[in-house]
């Protein structure tokens, strides 16, 4: 299916992007968040492993697989494949829509760490020419990612990050509609802690109850953007095991059905804390309960990484000479989740997952900055 | 500054139109699967409010049944100053009884609850029963009729303000709602009123905030105490050259307030309902189409109205009884597939030719009771989308009622 013509509206890139069966690659790590994961996966991070590791996704058939759209990094957007073709080139030619990644990091608040305090974005200010740019670089939808934490103890989300975060997505999606892309709002509430699954949801209710409200206050037209939640589970280090997706989708459509307007054409899912398993099964279970019971008139579909990439680095990396094996786990895992979306994924059947790792220890998430070392790039931020 | 709100509203946010959504986006599979659904909606409780509340269960339960797809709400609350002016206007005495007897004439119409889910009523016949002693709660009920109370006391003007209004009441309304509990209602209406002075002059931010918190504080007292609430942000149909889009553009203000703060006051959205305006332009604008009344209506229900309440029904306000059912009708087509049932809450729209027919007089007692059931089943057609005419009532004008203040709830 070709995308949308150039002077095509928001609404039609967007209900394009969240069209039946379709979901979005989100393969916009920063240098520092995927540099990491290739070390840890044994390789080096330099620009030509982060660009071959990319070429592995947008060189494989994934657009005919059910991917709509690819979120982009910066430096990925201006790359090309070993055959010289651009990124962006390799993307449209299959139908994928290129994205790219907005926000410059997150920044803790004063007193806070990042690894267990709150945080705020960085980036607005800069945005504006920004978008401009990525436009004309052929980019046709943009994300920004805020990240909130539940820790009742310590009344976390706090009113201020909640608020903050809220207005400054709200700027975001303004700005970026403003220069012609469909802004992706993503206000992640993370899913560490031990925290219920309705206490996730209370928090998740407020978070987005307050981004919506202000996506209103500030003109952004909600038929020409997206939401990026997480879905409503458990916290990771709550007792009890994995919730079985069946919960998770009661859980989820409750929260969803209350504060998302159906003016905003698709609610494309993170996958953050989930193994890509739990990612496709979750994601189904929910789509099979909304057929089953109605009152979900958005798309209920996903924006994943980690649950598209693992499978997919772990075996290009034991030997880099079996990408070809490679591009096919990223075929099947983008086709598992574009089946879930339909609520058609086999629960019963094998998952093409070949990891387990649900990465979800990584202290490094959401890292703002390059290869310095955690509390000396936090120590740098914070003194600009 | 005014100017340039109705300025950017054209511009950056009037060209999404998902009316067409619902059909062309959907897949075939998904309006199948629902056509067809027979699973409940799970609600998971996400505050320990809502998962303590005993009421939850029953008042999501009463919701849902109210919100009934093929009914709708017939509003028969109206002070007593208020009844006494409309009786009167047909030639009626206004006193106790006449007015007790108006509400008999309706309750008691054979087979209402065919096309009416629920009832509000006003304070004095919550606790009135038919002249041969049957109390009308019992007789709504057994039609299978929910009964309701007007829980507000009326409206005050805001000072500092150019003459809006506060809606009063939520002094001791915890106490009464429970013995409305015990009388036999189930849910409770509070109605807030917004005005748009002129093209550019929307209801200040003063305005809108004090109502805002007013309906939220009300919604949360009521389901504390059992009682389903309707909240009500009525952006009056009034004077002025303004246009639909303009209505739609401040309607959108007042309901993402009014929704920002439910969120904030927990109030659990599957277990209200709302009663909103259509958007029409000013009564001194040329009269819109009911497609263009629908396109903008469920434009602004589509961005502000979350999919887990149950049901909208919207409020007659100034329509005539005809142009109710038509504009409800047109709603239906545009929006067939919405998330909650698009359907009504009529004062007016049921009862103007109803009184006029009854004119106090026991003859015409049948002949009133009939009008009534055919006004209610045209709009119950109309909520299914399958109205095709005649009106019962046909052409009629505007049916304009000025804004009242200082009753102190009589």
């Amino acid at each position: 299916m070709p995308i949308p013509a150039d002077d095509a509206s928001l609404a039609e890139v967007a209900a394009a992007l969240a069209a039946p069966g379709k979901g979005l690659l989100a393969s916009d790590e920063s240098v520092g968040t995927i540099g990491k994961r290739l070390e840890k996966a044994g390789l080096v991070n330099d620009e030509e492993t982060r660009r071959a590791y990319r070429e592995l996704f947008y060189t494989a058939p994934i657009g005919k697989a059910g991917i709509s759209g690819a979120i982009m990094f910066k430096e990925t957007l201006q790359q090309a494949a070993a055959d010289g073709t651009s990124f962006v080139d390799c993307l449209t030619r299959q139908g994928v829509m290129p994205g790219i990644k907005v926000d410059e990091g997150l920044l803790p608040f004063e007193g806070h760490d990042l690894a267990t305090g709150e945080t705020f974005t960085r980036g607005l200010d800069t945005l504006a020419a920004a978008a401009a740019g990525y436009r004309q670089g052929g980019a046709r939808f943009a994300k920004w990612r805020a990240a909130l934490r539940v820790d009742a103890s310590r009344g976390l989300p706090s009113e201020r990050a909640v608020e903050l975060n809220a207005q400054q997505l709200a700027q975001y999606a303004a700005v970026c509609q403003a220069a012609g892309l469909v802004p992706i709002v993503e206000p992640e509430v993370l899913i560490d802690g031990t925290h219920s699954a309705a206490d996730f949801g209370a928090a998740s209710e407020r978070v987005i109850g307050a981004t919506v409200a202000q996506l209103w206050r500030q003109g952004v037209a909600l038929e020409g953007c997206l939401l990026k939640p997480q879905m409503v589970i458990k916290g990771a280090d709550a007792a009890g095991g994995r919730a079985a997706p069946e919960e998770v989708a009661a859980a989820t459509l409750t929260v969803m059905r209350r504060v998302v307007p159906a003016a905003i054409p698709g609610i494309m899912f993170l996958s953050g804390g989930q193994s890509e398993e739990e990612a496709t099964l979750n994601l189904n279970a929910i789509n099979v309960m909304a057929q089953q019971q109605g009152k979900a008139p958005w798309s209920l579909s996903f924006s994943y990484g980690r649950a598209l990439q693992a499978s997919v680095l772990k075996i290009w990396s034991a030997d880099s000479s079996r990408a070809a094996e490679a591009k096919q786990m990223a075929v099947a895992l983008a086709a598992a989740n574009a089946a879930a979306v339909r609520g058609a994924y086999d629960a019963a059947g094998k998952h093409p997952s070949v990891t387990s790792d649900s990465s979800l220890r990584e202290a490094f998430r959401g890292w703002h900055g390059p290869t310095a070392s955690a509390p000396a790039a936090a120590a740098a931020a914070v003194a600009q | 500054m005014q100017h340039t709100m109705a300025m950017r509203l054209s511009s950056s946010r009037g060209a999404g139109m998902p009316a067409a959504r619902s059909s062309s986006s959907r897949s075939s599979s998904r309006s199948a699967a629902r056509a067809g659904r027979t699973t409940a909606v799970k609600v998971v409780a996400t505050s320990r409010f809502e998962a303590s509340n005993p009421f939850m269960e029953e008042m999501r339960a009463t919701a849902a049944h109210i919100a009934t797809r093929g009914k709708g709400i017939l509003a028969s609350d109206e002070s007593n100053a208020t009844t006494g002016k409309r009786l009167e206007s047909v030639g009626v005495e206004n006193n106790a009884e006449t007015r007790r007897a108006w509400r008999e004439l309706m309750y008691t119409a054979p087979g209402l609850g065919q096309y009416i889910s629920g009832c509000i009523m006003f304070e004095d016949f919550l606790y009135s029963s038919t002249a041969a002693g049957v109390p009308f709660v019992d007789v709504l009920r057994k039609e299978g009729i929910v009964p309701g109370i007007k829980a507000d006391t009326g409206m005050q003007t805001l000072p500092g303000t150019d003459g809006e209004t506060a809606t009063q009441g939520l002094d001791n309304l915890g106490t009464k709602c429970k013995e409305w509990y015990k009388q036999g209602a189930r849910f409770a209406k509070w109605r807030a009123v917004l005005r748009i002075a002129g093209p550019g002059q929307g209801p200040s931010t003063t305005a809108i905030m004090e109502n805002a918190h007013g309906l939220a504080r009300y919604a949360q007292i009521a389901q504390e105490n059992g009682l389903v609430p309707i909240v009500e942000p009525e952006v009056t149909l009034g004077p002025g050259s303004y246009g639909i889009e303009e209505t739609a553009y401040w309607s959108e203000r007042v309901y993402s307030h009014v929704f920002r703060l439910l969120n904030e006051y927990n109030v659990v959205l599957d277990a209200i309902l709302l009663k909103p305006n259509m958007c029409l332009p000013g009564l001194d604008a040329p009269p819109a189409t009911p497609a263009e009344v629908a396109k903008y209506t469920t434009r602004t229900m589509l961005r502000t109205i979350p999919a887990a309440v149950p049901g909208i029904h919207f409020l007659s306000g100034g329509m005539s009884e005809e142009e109710s059912t038509l504009n409800l009708q047109a709603l239906n087509e545009a929006c067939p597939n919405a998330p909650w049932s698009l359907t009504f809450s009529y004062g007016r729209a049921l009862q103007a030719t109803t009184l006029k027919t009854w004119a106090g007089k026991q003859e015409n007692w049948e002949a009133a009771q009939k009008v009534l059931l055919s006004l209610a089943a045209a709009n119950s057609q109309a909520q299914l989308g399958q109205y095709k005419g005649p009106h019962p009532s046909p052409g009629g004008g505007r049916i304009l009622q000025a804004l009242r203040t200082g009753g102190a709830g009589k």
